[in-house]
């Protein structure tokens, strides 16, 4: 149900958050007890968990710099969570100095630690505002100041539409922002599934159940459903395709079996 | 730097490479493992350098196992997987030739010191981000407390600044927190609501369903309810309000407190009081009108068995003059003092006065015992009548008529009853005024009837409801018809024929005798021509005349010259061929402009008969004024004679008047000529001509023709 502006939600750090979890599998400590032991359970199904958000990452990585060398200099990425290390706007100035971040996330203490992270840096912002309501990102006077809509932009949808049940109109919603893109922009996109996981489904169900318990549902969706998402934009080589396979750097076959969990695409808008 | 084969660089990048492969698998790094070699490699450097030196620091270890922290390597396995390679392979790839006791002494202690110094990162790191997170979590929620507070800051000002009252009270209905507008409009004073129940707030004109509801949602079976509500104000006045109670739950939804909404309706309340009272009120005397009081006389005469009624209906006697001499001014003062002598009349329970309108009052009384109720109230309102009312220094003699109406209630509805008062009022009027009448069923029924007739004139004339009978006229010298009367009757739907008498005077009233008496005219000459036609014209006395009553309207209406002009021309009649009968009354005091016409119609030919002759106040020197020709002598004269022998006065006055009018040179004509001897004396007497049952009653236009030819054949 709608909120009235003036009564937002409070903060409850006693429920465990989906980017704090992240960043725990990750290796990092912005996270509480609760979080952490989220995180430990569905381990407990999925022990090589902390190995697809590494893959994750590592995709991001690879993404932003072929994007930065396609010479797109503005990224968009909603969902961006704690950015523990290796962040968008570090991996995009390495090869694209000017290069502009604008990341959104509607977890408000992601967001309040992104504010301190970022504070003094002009290129890089962050907003606070949900996937589900696209016009309210696209039409934020901080996305407008940041970022120039007539341009190409790399949008960045990492492990972040797996966080968006079937009943909030995913797709409606990326339709909307593809749609608003400028020709050339990218799509940036990985998305969990049941294929690639090295584990009967019903163990990798548990760790599903673990998030449907902490009240944020994983939504695994097919690879067919995740194509979807691309509708109206040609896919960049190799499609879409588990996270080791797209455009490697190393071989793929040293990776960590979890890796190979779901699957990764860029898009490019004609 | 060479990298030559198995030079010292070689070996440190292959000591690198199986460190990094050995640490990569723990770490948590985005960077591929080749990238992450390259971080390594500096580190793996620095340990080889740590082990060479000449002097041997051990601190280095520290700076090393801090820059694995650094490198995202927090998994603890991280260190303990690069304390294995250091000790495995650090003195094998970079001890060069040194003596190896030494070195593996010195790679022990670099051991020692990466592991201190990692752990004093690693606990740095972690303290850093444990900070960051709580204080992001801090700032979260500092930003959610603010817009909190300015969300109640904004709900406050609502809730204080509202204009509709507003309070929250818990279940048990104790009040908690209130605004200053429900205060305001409970009197003002705070005492008067804080601490109060909720539930003592009950009110005589309470709905029943009000405290259900209440009960209903307290219980968390309802969640909300819109009722209209009464308040005792503590000063002991009348709160109205359209009242809305909501139930507010918690989180869980478990009920927790009511808020009620009130918006003040007592002004509107007393508004449309005001409204109801002014549309129930007459606005001149402040009584009830007449809306008002059909609503009672409406319960009145439909109340329970054994109840009765009197109806008094008051019409001041010459108010009209009063108007017309002293102004309207003076006239609405006067009606209110009137108005406030009725009211002083009437104060018992069950009694009332309105004012229907103008000068029309009416008192009523209620009960079981208005028969000798209600002729007191007429007494009283007669009595408040006769002190003069002052009005411009003038004293006014007021003086009404009453019509009475008195009754069971159950038998008739109160447009029949006030209509019967009504009657019984103008009864009273028509009598001479100042007095009271009690209705009469056989009077109303006369009146009702009347009524009817009235309105159903119009409709007639169209409808062909009229027709015209014919009496002959009698030449008392030979007996032979001179012509005949026309006399026009009604066939009413219901009520048969009617004859003149029964609606004439009520077409007089209402001016539709103008357009009927000229259709009676047209008729009559019509015939006359018809008569012309068939018979030709009376062997002896020339043509059949026709008579035809003229009413005082038609004598003043502009059109009667030359409507009969018309009439006659249309029918290619002579005018001698037409004698309009104007009565006595009609004619008395008329000056030189009433007469005008009937001299002009004279002048052409037309014979003008004075009819009912001596029943009016005739000034008899008047007659040689009067375009009259023929005089017909009114029944009474002639009813005398019916016996034998004739009444010698009778005979007298008779004798007199047709010497009087031979002597003006008018023709005698008598009506009511029923006997044979009647109308043998008053050949006797000189009269010329005559009508009468004697002779025949009027008849169909047919008839003439018999009579004649009887006539013409005797």
């Amino acid at each position: 149900m709608e909120r009235p502006a003036w009564a937002p939600r409070g903060i409850d750090i006693s429920v465990p958050s989906v980017s704090r979890i992240y960043d725990f599998y990750l290796g990092g400590s912005h996270n509480f007890e609760v979080d952490r032991e989220a995180a430990r359970r569905a381990m407990e199904f999925m022990p090589g968990l902390p190995k697809i958000m590494q893959a994750n990452r590592a995709f991001m990585r690879r993404a932003v710099r072929f994007a930065a060398a396609e010479g797109i200099t503005q990224f968009l990425d909603i969902g961006s969570g704690i950015p523990t290390f290796g962040s968008v706007h570090e991996v995009a100035r390495a090869v694209s100095p000017e290069a502009r971040v604008m990341y959104v996330d509607h977890d408000p203490v992601a967001v309040a630690h992104s504010e301190v992270v970022l504070a003094g840096d002009e290129r890089a912002d962050v907003l606070a505002a949900d996937l589900r309501k696209p016009r309210e990102i696209l039409d934020s006077p901080q996305v407008r100041g940041l970022i120039d809509q007539n341009r190409p932009v790399a949008l960045l949808l990492v492990a972040i539409l797996h966080f968006v049940e079937d009943m909030d109109d995913p797709y409606a919603a990326v339709a909307e922002l593809r749609d608003s893109l400028a020709p050339g922009s990218l799509l940036v996109l990985s998305h969990a599934s049941y294929e690639g996981i090295p584990l009967p489904p019903e163990r990798a169900e548990g760790a599903v159940d673990v998030y449907k318990d902490i009240r944020n549902p994983l939504v695994m969706r097919s690879r067919e459903a995740i194509a979807r998402f691309f509708e109206g934009y040609d896919m960049v080589e190799p499609g879409l395709v588990p996270m080791p396979r797209w455009r490697p750097e190393t071989a793929p076959e040293d990776e960590d079996a979890y890796s190979f969990s779901g699957f990764a695409g860029v898009g490019r808008k004609a | 730097m060479s990298a030559e084969p198995d030079g010292p660089q070689d070996r440190l990048r292959r000591f690198a490479t199986i460190w990094s492969r050995s640490v990569y698998q723990v770490t948590s790094t985005s960077l591929t493992r080749p990238e992450f070699e390259e971080q390594l490699l500096p580190l793996a450097g620095r340990l080889s350098e740590a082990l060479r030196a000449r002097t041997f620091d051990a601190e280095e270890g520290r700076a090393v196992g801090a820059a694995l922290v650094a490198a995202h390597c927090t998994d603890p396995e991280a260190l303990s997987r690069s304390l294995d390679c250091v000790d495995a392979y650090l003195v094998l790839y970079c001890g060069e030739d040194g003596p190896q006791e030494d070195l593996r002494n010195r790679a022990s202690r670099l051991q020692h010191a990466m592991a201190a110094g990692y752990a004093s990162a690693l606990r740095d790191r972690t303290l850093a981000e444990q900070e960051a997170i709580a204080r992001a979590a801090q700032s979260a929620r500092s930003t959610v407390a603010e817009a909190l507070h300015d969300s109640e800051a904004r709900f406050r000002a609502v809730f204080e600044g509202a204009a509709i009252g507003i309070y929250i009270a818990d279940l048990d209905g104790n009040m908690l927190q209130f605004n200053g507008a429900l205060q305001r409009m409970f009197g003002g004073s705070e005492q008067t609501v804080r601490g109060r129940r909720v539930t003592e707030w009950t009110h005589p004109d309470d709905a029943p369903q009000v405290w259900k509801l209440y009960e209903e949602l307290v219980r968390g079976e309802r969640e909300h309810y819109h009722v209209e509500k009464a308040f005792y104000r503590p000063d002991g006045t009348v709160l109205w309000t359209n009242l809305t109670v909501s139930l507010l739950r918690d989180a869980d939804g478990r009920p927790q407190y009511q808020l009620a909404l009130m918006e003040d309706t007592t002004e509107r309340r007393l508004l449309n009081l005001r409204l109801r009272y002014e549309a129930t009120h007459d606005a001149l005397t402040g009584l009830p009108n007449r809306t008002l009081f059909f609503e009672r006389l409406e319960k009145a005469v439909t109340a329970g068995e054994g109840q009765r009624f009197g109806l008094c209906y008051l019409d001041l006697d010459g108010f009209k003059t009063i108007n017309d001499s002293l102004g309207h001014a003076a006239g609405d003062r006067l009606l209110v003092e009137v108005a406030d002598r009725l009211q002083s009349c009437a104060t018992a329970p069950g009694e009332m006065v309105a004012r229907l309108g103008g000068d029309e009052f009416v008192a009523l009384t209620t009960g079981p015992d208005t028969e000798a109720e209600v002729d007191e109230l007429a007494s009283r309102i007669m009595h408040a009548l006769i002190a003069p009312v002052s009005v411009d220094g003038r004293e006014l003699t007021v003086r009404g008529s009453i019509g009475i109406v008195e009754g069971p209630a159950g038998e008739r509805g109160p447009a029949e009853v006030l209509r019967s008062a009504d009657i019984t009022m103008y009864r009273a009027k028509s009598a001479g005024g100042n007095r009271f009448e009690l209705a009469d069923p056989e009077a109303d029924l006369r009146a009702i009837t009347r009524h009817g007739l009235t309105t159903a004139l119009p409709a007639a004339l169209d409808r062909n409801e009229f027709f015209i009978e014919y009496q002959p006229l009698v030449n008392l010298g030979d007996g032979s018809v001179r012509g005949a009367e026309a006399l026009v009757r009604w066939l009413h739907p219901q009520h048969g024929v009617l004859g003149p008498d029964r609606f004439i005077p009520l077409a007089e009233h209402t001016g539709l005798i103008v357009p009927l008496g000229r259709w009676v005219l047209e008729q009559s000459v019509r015939q006359a021509r018809d008569w012309q036609e068939r018979y030709g014209g009376h062997p002896e006395g020339g043509p059949l005349r026709i008579n035809v009553n003229l009413s005082p309207c038609q004598l003043t209406h502009p059109g009667l010259v030359q409507d009969t002009v018309d009439i006659l021309e249309r029918a290619g009649l002579e005018p001698e061929v037409l004698c309009l009968e104007v009565t006595e009354s009609a004619l008395i005091g008329a000056d030189d402009d009433l007469l005008k016409p009937l001299r002009r119609l004279a002048e052409m030919g037309v014979d003008i008969a004075l009819d009912d002759f001596g029943t009016g106040y005739s000034n008899l020197a008047n007659l040689r004024r009067l375009p009259v020709s023929i005089l017909k002598l009114d029944r009474s004269f002639t009813q005398g004679m019916q016996q034998f022998p004739a009444d010698p006065v009778d005979l007298k006055i008779v004798e007199g008047i047709v010497s009087l009018a031979h002597s003006l040179n008018l023709a005698v004509t008598v009506e009511g000529v029923e006997t044979g001897a009647q109308a043998e004396q008053l050949r006797i007497l000189g009269c010329d001509t005559a009508q009468g049952w004697y002779y025949a009653r009027p008849g169909p236009p047919e008839r003439l023709h018999e009579l004649a030819l009887v006539d013409a054949t005797g």
